[in-house]
């Protein structure tokens, strides 16, 4: 009985490795998972960082007066 | 006997074939680190937020808090029993939900607003509608066999749960049921995020791995390892393209999904404590991790060095969140607070 278990068990991990190694059995032909180079990959995330950090207010800081967050304190007349 | 015994030796050699197929075409790509690549790359230099409010209400611990798309309110949870709704421009309390069962361990907003979900010890995700006059349950979604960890609304229709049953799934809120199952975790789920395009969404487990699956057809696409404890926390970088985790290990990592690989390790041989949650600010350069020791420490995402901390609580961290419009971040403790910096 476990054997049946256990085979059940193999089987089922080679197909979730075939996924990930990209192999697909429904396409006619075998297609390898296309990877994309750290270096590529890593100069895309720099460049998203890049392009978007002139509007990030926790990068560039928020303005007093435009602070959603900050306690409106009441003004006090000297 | 025999025949049986063939088959597993047959698909045994299978999966190490597979395995190292797949570890092969990692280091065939793997020609640079994010920190190698990032050394030109200007430094943010000291990050130092400043605590704008503290958020006061809860009477126990807080375990877990999500920001509204309107980036003004928030919804937290407390295992004092109560949802809170606050509008985080004024400090109000807008609407408090009462809880069937006080030990929540995630909540929710959905994207409209309309609706808020919950879940935790009692295996069951509950979605409020919170326009009603007084909070009214909706719906409760109950076929978990294990604590909810983690729940996100993809619509007024749909939520994805994780489970500690180590399954997420993929609810109708129409008929309050099942209509995918996510399996593959041999660890309980603790945590997931949704990609920014909603068609893929990842989740960290007990078993140190992180998975990326497909909403649609339910297949897990990817599965990243490295770390050596439970991920705790899970989040999706701005364009899609990576994934950073947090987990008890006391490390945060970068995998990038196209390079399928690790990519970067956030780790500082002076924090011991384990990660509980983490969040990006809007351009992806900045990681809020809450820890274990009390803080919430900001890390550069391209460089890896630790800029900056949230210091302020008296317990610990347990959840984090930057709103869609980035301008603050939110950090919810055990110390019943939660505190609003920028």
């Amino acid at each position: 009985m476990s054997t049946t278990n256990n085979i059940a068990q193999a089987r089922k991990l080679v197909e979730q490795l075939r996924i990930e190694a990209g192999i697909e059995r429904i396409k006619v032909k075998t297609t390898v998972f296309c990877h994309v180079c750290v270096s590529k990959a890593a100069a895309d995330l720099m460049s998203y960082c890049e392009q978007h950090a002139r509007s990030d207010p926790l990068l560039v800081g928020v303005p007093t007066s435009e602070n959603p967050f900050k306690d409106k304190k009441p003004c006090i007349i000297l | 006997m025999a025949a049986e015994k063939a088959e597993m030796d047959a698909l045994k050699k299978e999966c190490d074939g597979l395995r190292a197929q797949i570890e092969a075409a990692r280091k065939a790509v793997n020609d640079n680190t994010m920190s190698g690549a990032a050394g030109g790359v200007a430094s943010v230099g000291r990050v130092q937020l400043k605590l704008r409010k503290t958020l006061k209400g809860h009477l126990a611990k807080i375990y877990a808090m999500h920001w509204s798309a309107d980036s003004r309110q928030m919804v937290s949870a407390s295992q004092d029993g109560k949802l809170l709704v606050w509008d985080c421009f004024t400090g109000n309390k807008l609407v408090a939900v009462p809880l069937k069962s006080a030990w929540v361990m995630s909540v929710a907003f959905a994207p409209s607003g309309n609706l808020v979900a919950s879940g935790g010890l009692d295996n069951i995700c509950t979605v409020y509608n919170i326009k009603a006059a007084s909070p009214k349950t909706l719906r409760e979604l109950d076929a978990h066999t294990g604590y909810l960890s983690c729940c996100r609304f993809l619509s007024d229709s749909e939520i994805i749960t994780a489970s500690g049953d180590t399954t997420c799934c993929l609810w109708d809120l129409e008929t309050g049921k099942q209509k995918i199952m996510f399996t593959n975790h041999i660890g309980d789920c603790m945590s997931l995020a949704l990609s920014p395009d909603m068609n893929t969404f990842i989740s960290g487990a007990c078993d140190s791995l992180a998975k990326l699956w497909d909403v649609r057809d339910g297949a897990c696409k990817q599965t990243f390892s490295g770390h050596t404890s439970d991920i705790n926390a899970i989040a999706f970088f701005p364009s899609g393209n990576a994934v950073i985790t947090g987990s008890d290990d006391c490390s945060c990592k970068m995998y990038d999904l196209r390079s399928d690989q690790e990519v970067i390790g956030y780790q500082d041989t002076s924090l011991n404590a384990g990660v509980t949650s983490l969040a990006l600010s809007s351009s992806g350069r900045l990681i809020f991790a809450g820890y274990d020791d009390f803080n919430c420490h900001i890390w550069d995402s391209l460089k890896g060095e630790k800029v900056g901390v949230l210091s302020g609580h008296d317990n610990r961290v347990s959840c984090t969140g930057v709103p869609d419009d980035g301008m603050g971040v939110c950090t919810g403790s055990w110390d019943s607070f939660l505190k609003l910096w920028n």
